[in-house]
């Protein structure tokens, strides 16, 4: 071939660098984000990330709606851990409403909010195995991922967007199935996440995938705005459960499980020994929602009537709750006006619901802290000078959700 | 927790106040946003920050206001690098000009919008719009709700009392 049919872009010559898309629709991303990569051979020299795939406007939407119909859009923010999106978003309602809900109620919140950090964890823990080669532990412990669907299932009804829990409660009291697969959950999972450390902690390839990889400082990680897992990861031991109880979490007993140098490993650590200590919440809880009695042990929601639907039956029969049934369901209740700001430990990190009310029925404005969103811009840091299979390790060790992300 | 306003020339002033103050330490960015206030004449826009002192475990909300025909805040990411998406996102929905900001354009929203969404004068999209092709999500286009496809073409709801020779 003579040399003028070679047409070489501009300034081609002089680029040593390649450049590399990965995502937005990468199996190794886990959800619709880009990252444009400049690589140097396989070492990465900078990253430029583009997010706003599925950006659905919620903060907007949520300023067109009433509380109760603002609780599906949380749902769809951290899907893994849907529970304890709609739990925050109940408790932000119920602190600009000045509702006080019973201790039984705040009990059975915890039980559901660990379980939904359980499974939440278990997903990064092993979508981790996955991104360094080994598939079984993801498949195995999916069983007990599903045994905790079942339990929302029982609850609510839904599994994944659970729009789990009512402002003042839960819509219907535990059945006894639902106590029954938590007891059996109770048991038969520590012997399983047992067995997944075993796969995973010592293994050779995957330590050697994940020891020194993405590790960031405490102080780089704080101004970063790290929270969650991955801040515990690089030795803060900073955790909204203990920081600011809400839920009653001030009368659980158990420890914030710290790492030290910050990397994928610790953040893979952090989050196994964080399942040990919510099944152990769990088992609190548990314990202490067995020891009402009488009529407390009924006790499902708070006495609310303004924003807590009715029982059906009782609409049909008693005006009262015919009045409360179509006021709420047609969003005709002015609410308070006020500004709150009122966060959870979510499962990546502290999920946070800034919602300011003008006294209107819908809210002002509502802002959602979503720590994914906050945490994702330290990837560049995180990854500049490292190969490119570190970059999927720190992508998938972040735990990362794109729904939450986006907003 | 604690809530107070500050001029919008002062706020980068402030912030470094409560960051290197040895008693006050705030110096965890929790959260930053915007908030439209349209009735709220040459200052309609205000900026809120989250601070957390992480050791002494204290909030504080910090507002600082700002008019919507120029609306220049001083830039917090010299101070806090989680403040640059923070701004982004906060420049994308409400259009505040971020001074100073390294990297100040769209994140969520495509970058040839013209409009800051969030403002309040900026209405939710009419559900009954058509101009729009909407085909994937169910509206507009030809497979939209309300209108069938029979094999023998496509019948629309308005149509469909006329239609009755066509379908059978």
């Amino acid at each position: 071939m003579s040399e003028q049919h070679i047409k070489l872009p501009e300034g081609s010559i002089e680029k040593t660098t390649t450049t590399l898309n990965l995502g937005p629709t990468h199996p190794a991303t886990h959800g619709v984000m880009q990252n444009i990569l400049e690589l140097d051979g396989e070492r990465i020299v900078s990253t430029d990330q583009t997010i706003g795939y599925i950006h659905r406007a919620f903060e907007k939407i949520a300023e067109h709606r009433p509380l109760y119909q603002i609780t599906p859009l949380t749902d769809r923010l951290n899907y893994c851990s849907s529970p304890i999106n709609n739990m925050g978003w109940h408790l932000t309602c119920e602190k600009l409403l000045g509702v006080k809900t019973p201790k039984r109620v705040d009990y059975l919140r915890i039980i559901i909010m660990e379980l939904a950090r359980i499974s939440d964890h278990l997903i990064c823990s092993s979508i981790m195995g996955v991104d360094s080669g080994a598939y079984t532990g993801f498949l195995y412990v999916m069983q007990y991922r599903e045994l905790i669907y079942e339990i929302y299932e029982e609850v609510c009804g839904s599994r994944l967007t659970t729009n789990i829990g009512r402002i003042g409660g839960f819509e219907r009291n535990f059945n006894d199935i639902a106590f029954q697969k938590l007891e059996k959950f109770l048991k038969e999972y520590p012997p399983v996440l047992k067995e997944f450390e075993n796969l995973f902690t010592r293994n050779r390839i995957f330590m050697e995938r994940n020891i020194g990889v993405g590790a960031i400082s405490a102080e780089r990680a704080l101004n970063y705005g790290f929270t969650g897992p991955n801040l515990r990861a690089a030795g803060v031991d900073y955790d909204v459960r203990i920081h600011s109880p809400y839920s009653s979490y001030e009368d659980m007993q158990f420890n914030i499980p710290v790492g030290n140098t910050g990397d994928c490993y610790d953040r893979f650590l952090v989050r196994n020994q964080e399942m040990w200590e919510s099944l152990s919440i769990i088992n609190q809880a548990y314990r202490k929602v067995q020891e009402f009695k009488g009529a407390e042990a009924e006790v499902f929601h708070a006495d609310v009537p303004e924003y807590y639907l009715p029982e059906k039956e009782d609409v049909y029969t008693k005006m009262e709750a015919l009045i409360w049934h179509f006021k709420i369901i047609m969003g005709e209740i002015d609410m308070p006006a006020g500004e709150v700001y009122q966060s959870v430990e979510g499962g990546n990190g502290e999920l946070g619901f800034y919602l300011i009310s003008d006294g209107g029925r819908t809210p002002f404005r509502l802002h959602f802290r979503r720590p994914c969103f906050i945490y994702y811009q330290a990837f560049e840091e995180l990854t500049k000078g490292a190969m490119l299979s570190d970059a999927i390790m720190v992508m998938s060790a972040l735990n990362l959700i794109a729904g939450e992300m986006d907003g | 927790m604690l809530n107070f306003d500050a001029p919008k020339e002062l706020n980068l002033k402030v912030l470094n106040f409560l960051y290197d103050d040895p008693e006050l330490k705030f110096r965890f960015l929790t959260d930053l946003c915007a908030v439209h206030y349209p009735d709220n004449k040459g200052a309609e826009l205000a900026v809120v920050y989250h601070l957390h002192n992480l050791e002494d475990n204290v909030r504080l909300r910090l507002k600082v206001f700002t008019d919507s025909v120029k609306p220049d805040v001083y830039t917090a990411t010299g101070l806090f690098s989680s403040a640059n998406w923070m701004e982004r996102e906060t420049y994308d929905f409400y259009g505040i000009n971020f001074i100073g900001h390294p990297n100040l354009k769209r994140i969520l929203n495509v970058d040839e919008m013209d409009y800051f969404p969030m403002r309040k004068e900026f209405p939710l999209e009419d559900q009954t719009r058509s101009d729009k092709d909407d085909e994937m999500f169910g509206r507009g286009g030809k497979t939209g709700f309300g209108i069938e496809k029979t094999e023998h073409g496509t019948v629309v709801e308005s149509e469909k009392n006329g239609a009755d020779e066509i379908i059978n």
